[in-house]
């Protein structure tokens, strides 16, 4: 799957976007990360890895699910709540 | 001073099943769904199992909102280019009182919320909960929300808030949480007619198609689905977030492998993208289970870690709901006798082991382990295909090689000690027994 088809891919998931982030991820302590688990495995492919050696989250289409603080092995770079109310991910209906 | 008395935090099916037990009781209750419907959070394979609705709902099958009644079962193992499928069907699950269907959860939950407020409970939408409210003592006596003077107050909180549960780990029913009991599902569901998907699927009107998938996640340990809706066909993968995160295949590219294997691709051809989802499972079983009660709280379904995880069987609203009605009722036992610390809610724990929810996860406790075992995940299937590969290749004029034989030099050229081969059997003899 090319990059451009998966962008295609998360535009059939809705996303009813809050203002505020409800993920935040502390660049300075993943410019310590090595082995970035966070990139490979959050399913919406939100983590993205900057030229100065950090890594930028993008919480607008996430399906907070989980994964990326569990499988996180640095100490306080995800700070992880769920959206406000009514906001994030909504699965479609028939 | 209580708003009321049961607040259930999460819509699911657990949740809604609790509340409709409860506000049944003559409680007072309120049901807490952070997203805009319920449902709209909630995400599975998915087959649902609601024989345990018989209790709460009869004749459910009248009127919730199934796409298509499981008639027909696949297991499914399969190497790079190979396939062994063990198949079976049946009429009897196609027509009253049923056995499994194939869902949409946000239609589904949302159903099921219906009932809770046809039984008086009070649903809210749109409204996060935050946290729990302590008494001195540190018994639950409420949660805080995001709405402008969000906290309520009840005698029992009822945690339903799903896989991640932050209440739960809040209350200190977890004593911690471990990557390698958690999988991750993904899913893309792909629009096709329904005459396609009948024809392809050999099924006809509601009848449907259950494949369950191993060997087809490459390196990562997991498994794969392939589910038939009415006009839409669900292919997924469940993997194993530690391994996930150890190797540098992405998630979708392990579904688009999945996609383009040839006992998968002529299935789905053509098919479009109608949605791609994603969600967390709880898939350790008793390991990883919490401690269910606390002063003030008790926990259930996902939140509770009560998901079925054993290979040929793959479990999750059934327990939830079943998880639900028991602390719903446990709740209300409690309330009418004005103990609801974790020794009045004791009821709940009781009916948890009475029932199938934790009788089937002791009797299955060395399933989930054993299935997604690397030997399991990464050996057998190979060893196997090659087997039966043999037994069906006619290689004239030599005549055929016995079983054994075959058997034997494939688990050499697979690279399994014959010990282990034979630890596994028993293990798999005693896990599924």
């Amino acid at each position: 799957m090319t990059p451009g088809n998966f962008l295609e891919t998360m535009e059939t998931a809705e996303f009813r976007v809050s203002p505020d982030a409800h993920i935040v991820v502390d660049s300075a302590i993943c410019a310590d990360c090595t082995t970035r688990e966070c990139v490979v495995a959050c399913p919406a492919n939100l983590f993205v890895p900057t030229a100065d050696g950090g890594v930028v989250f993008n919480y607008e289409q996430c399906f907070e699910c989980g994964t990326c603080y569990m499988v996180c092995t640095q100490e306080g770079a995800i700070k992880w709540d769920y959206p406000a109310g009514g906001y994030g991910v909504v699965f479609h209906r028939t | 001073m209580t708003d009321v008395d049961v607040i259930v935090v999460g819509g699911g099916p657990a949740g809604s099943c609790a509340a409709i037990v409860a506000a049944r009781a003559g409680l007072s209750v309120v049901l807490l769904e952070r997203g805009p419907f319920p449902g709209s959070k909630n995400m599975y394979g998915g087959v649902v199992y609601p024989r345990i609705l018989d209790e709460l709902i009869p004749n459910w099958w009248e009127e919730a909102p199934i796409q298509r009644w499981v008639t027909r079962r696949s297991t499914m193992l399969l190497t790079e280019t190979q396939a062994l499928t063990v198949d079976f069907r049946t009429e009897a699950w196609g027509k009253a009182p049923y056995n499994g269907a194939t869902a949409y959860r946000p239609d589904f939950d949302h159903w099921l919320a219906g009932h809770a407020e046809a039984a008086g409970a009070q649903l809210l939408t749109s409204t996060t909960v935050t946290g729990l409210l302590r008494d001195a003592n540190g018994a639950v006596v409420g949660v805080t929300t995001d709405r402008p003077d969000g906290d309520l107050r009840a005698r029992v909180v009822i945690a339903c808030d799903g896989v991640n549960s932050f209440l739960a780990k809040e209350a200190g029913l977890y004593e911690h949480t471990d990557a390698k009991h958690f999988t991750l599902g993904v899913k893309e569901t792909l629009a096709l007619p329904k005459e396609v998907i009948d024809e392809r699927f050999g099924v006809r009107g509601r009848e449907g198609v259950d494949i369950e998938i191993i060997g087809g996640t490459g390196a990562v340990n997991g498994g794969g689905f392939v589910y038939t809706n009415l006009e839409t066909v669900a292919v997924g993968v469940v993997l194993k977030i530690s391994k996930l995160a150890s190797q540098s295949m992405r998630p979708e590219q392990i579904i688009a492998n999945l996609k383009a294997h040839p006992g998968i691709a002529p299935l789905i051809e053509g098919g479009e993208i109608k949605e791609y989802s994603a969600h967390l499972i709880p898939e350790a079983g008793l390991k990883m289970m919490p401690k269910m009660t606390t002063d003030g709280m008790l926990v259930a379904g996902d939140a509770a870690a009560l998901c079925l995880a054993a290979g040929i069987w793959l479990e999750g609203v059934n327990f939830a709901m079943a998880s639900g009605m028991y602390a719903g009722e446990s709740a209300a036992e409690a309330i009418k006798v004005s103990d609801v610390s974790a020794a009045g809610l004791g009821g709940y724990q009781r009916r948890l082991s009475e029932t199938f929810v934790l009788k089937d996860h002791r009797k299955l406790r060395r399933a989930p382990e054993l299935v997604l075992s690397d030997r399991v995940q990464h050996l057998y299937p190979q060893m196997i295909a090659n087997v039966v590969e043999r037994m069906f290749r006619i290689d004239n004029p030599a005549p055929k090689p016995g079983l054994r034989r075959i058997l034997n030099q494939e688990r050499k050229r697979a690279g399994i000690k014959r010990r282990d081969l034979m630890r596994d059997t028993l293990d798999g003899y005693r896990s599924f027994g």
